[in-house]
């Protein structure tokens, strides 16, 4: 708890602190590349037939994804706190490169911890971690996956509190990193609401996200909250189809509880046991969501849906030959909704999709399931 | 007088420390677990902490991790973690469940209040539960009349201390360290501050766990706490053990040996002197 109310005075005094918030707006225009653009799907929209598609580029920022927008801030915090080390959890590992990507600009120790099993599928993105100058811990507890690394990585945390930040990856976790992850990513709907005002004219018709902790949908979400006739649509992971138990969609197919010092929803058993999960991305392999989603949930302000692994490597396909665009696996998800929402809203509306992140670190996996290569492990 | 009152007043009677005892649920099975407690009871255990095995054990070490995983494979209930409790306290003692929080909302709050209490348990310790989030928990257990334990760290603040003790029922948890359990070659410097701050703003017994593994610790942190909490160390007899019946041998050996360590007062009064050797508190 200490550590707990150490951070939220630090991201409550620097999130009014000019010199903070000055210094994060020119990491994210100098380093990070930011504004990203807002691309016309021209292709890809005539292939759905329904509403204009928009694509938001946070595949374009630094380190591929948006996760940097939220880690150079939290590095930049780490280092205002005197803290000399950061540690991180990563499923996917775009989180885990993105941290050690600040840690090496800022000059701090990182560690990252991740599910065997992810760096397995993930191989790349470990590599790159570990050549930015990152200790990768395997962890080989639980489903190791991204929830065992957050475990792992709360356990590092209590022990070396004092001269360590833990860097979460997501809307997600005990106050005040939901809040805080969000403010920082709402960078991403700010843009993305001014560049389609400025693009159409007007606002558009609905904004499609992928969620597993549902960072990059909160980033978007939130400046559009206010904007009543905007449609919020988070997509969750439905791996081989929420009906077969074998899946990650939360806000589908689970039930309020508490996990990793949140309550929201969680995939559970009948005894409040953590369920296992499965998804082809192992960013949205995760049996909880960030707690604001489970808000916006159960108001009806934003509305979930899953997207099953087969629908989303089929809009990974389409999105790669229609547009030049490799998408993360997760960000595959939020296309293959978007096609959905799109054909709902019809030909004259417009639909923005959040590209999260690229796929450059999923090719071995599409690589096996589209049959081009012989798999050799 | 609720009995763990009774016990930490029968221990001060003796000056002396509680001795509490762990061990996860279903592990090596229920009916192992529960022989294993029973026996530590019988060399000397005061006070029984029954662990619900969880998933997701965020405050445990490589240990009890590994026996809650293996209690959950082989298909532990919470209904078997209240049977465990119901054959444990029939012997006589006060017996704890130790749980995080996300199984007994799914179970019922109020529901494990009533069965928990009707199977002779006296309490709950909840090491991801804090007082600010725990009025469900406060209404069941006053209504029920059962203990809650909640948790105090080195790096709580006064204010902090103060208002989880303050909710607090039966003893107050301090942790020895900043970390997760496991048994430690050396115990913590810090404990024993920790423990003279919460005396400062409680009348409650500390209870003083994370770490302590063998009589001479136990001596040790007996000298300035009312009980001394022992978990991965018996968890660790069990699994190493070649059969079952070895684990319960193990544990009860382990137990004699705390007893007679927090029977050995006065070594280590204020914690800032060099960790006695065993040969200086043997007797």
């Amino acid at each position: 708890m200490a550590a707990l109310d150490e951070l939220d005075r630090a991201a409550t005094a620097a999130r009014v602190d000019p010199e903070f918030t000055a210094e994060l707006d020119r990491l994210l225009s100098t380093y990070a590349g930011r504004p990203t653009p807002l691309s016309d799907a021209h292709r890809l929209t005539a292939e759905v037939g329904g509403a204009r598609l928009l694509l938001k580029r946070e595949d374009l920022a630094h380190t591929g994804s948006h996760k940097i927008n939220n880690v150079l801030g939290q590095a930049l915090l780490t280092r205002r706190m005197g803290k000399p080390r950061v540690i991180a959890e990563t499923g996917a590992g775009q989180h885990g490169v993105a941290t050690a990507t600040a840690a090496a600009l800022l000059g701090l120790d990182c560690v990252v911890y991740m599910g065997e099993e992810d760096t397995r599928r993930q191989a790349l993105n470990v590599v790159r971690m570990q050549l930015l100058g990152a200790q990768v811990v395997p962890v080989r507890t639980g489903s190791r996956t991204l929830k065992d690394a957050i475990n792992e990585a709360m356990r590092d945390w209590v022990t070396n509190v004092e001269t360590t930040h833990y860097c979460i990856g997501s809307v997600m976790g005990p106050h005040p990193f939901p809040v805080m992850v969000r403010d920082f990513q709402r960078v991403i709907g700010v843009e993305a609401r001014a560049q389609v005002l400025d693009r159409i004219g007007r606002l558009p018709d609905a904004v499609v996200a992928c969620v597993g902790g549902g960072s990059n949908a909160m980033g978007i979400f939130h400046p559009f909250l206010h904007d009543a006739p905007v449609r919020l649509v988070g997509c969750e992971a439905g791996g081989d189809g929420v009906s077969s138990g074998r899946h990650a969609a939360t806000l589908v197919g689970g039930a309020p509880g508490v996990l990793h010092g949140m309550r929201t929803y969680l995939l559970q058993d009948a005894d409040g046991q953590t369920s296992a999960t499965h998804s082809i991305s192992a960013g949205l392999d995760y049996p909880g969501v960030g707690p604001e989603h489970a808000w916006l949930h159960d108001t009806g302000r934003a509305s979930y849906r899953a997207v099953d692994d087969r629908a989303a490597m089929a809009a990974f396909a389409l999105v790669a030959r229609l547009e030049g665009i490799l998408p993360a696996l997760e960000t595959a998800h939020a296309f293959a909704g978007a096609f959905e929402v799109a054909r709902e809203v019809g030909p004259d509306g417009t639909v923005v999709v959040n590209v999260s992140g690229r796929g450059d670190k999923d090719v071995d996996t599409a690589a096996a399931w589209f049959g081009l290569v012989t798999a050799e492990r | 007088m609720s009995s763990l009152a009774t016990a930490f007043a029968a221990a001060r009677s003796e000056q002396r420390a509680a001795l509490v005892g762990y061990l996860a649920a279903g592990f090596p099975s229920v009916g192992g677990a529960v022989a294993a407690l029973q026996a530590m009871v019988a060399a000397g255990v005061d006070i029984v902490e029954v662990g619900l095995p969880y998933s997701d054990p965020l405050i445990d070490g490589p240990t009890i991790q590994t026996a809650a995983h293996a209690a959950l494979a082989a298909g532990t209930t919470t209904k078997d973690v209240l049977a465990t409790v119901q054959a444990v306290a029939a012997v006589g003692v006060p017996v704890l469940v130790m749980t995080y929080w996300n199984p007994i909302e799914r179970y019922g709050v109020q529901r494990f209040a009533t069965d928990l209490a009707s199977a002779g348990g006296v309490g709950l310790i909840t090491p991801d539960l804090i007082p600010e989030e725990a009025g469900d928990w406060l209404a069941a257990s006053a209504a029920a009349g059962l203990d809650r334990i909640f948790l105090v760290a080195p790096s709580s603040t006064d204010a902090r201390l103060r208002l989880t003790a303050a909710h607090c029922r039966g003893f107050v948890y301090a942790t020895s360290v900043m970390g997760v359990t496991g048994a430690r070659a050396a115990t913590s410097l810090r404990a024993p501050e920790l423990v003279a701050r919460v005396r400062a703003v409680s009348d409650l017994p500390v209870g003083v766990g994370l770490g302590v593994s063998d009589g001479a610790q136990a001596a040790e942190v007996a000298s300035y706490a009312d009980g001394v909490i022992v978990g991965s160390a018996f968890v660790r007899c069990l699994l190493d053990a070649g059969s079952p019946a070895a684990g319960v041998r193990a544990a009860a050996d382990l137990a004699a040996d705390l007893a007679v360590g927090v029977r050995a007062r006065s070594v280590h009064a204020t914690g800032r002197e060099p960790s006695p050797q065993p040969g200086e508190v043997a007797g």
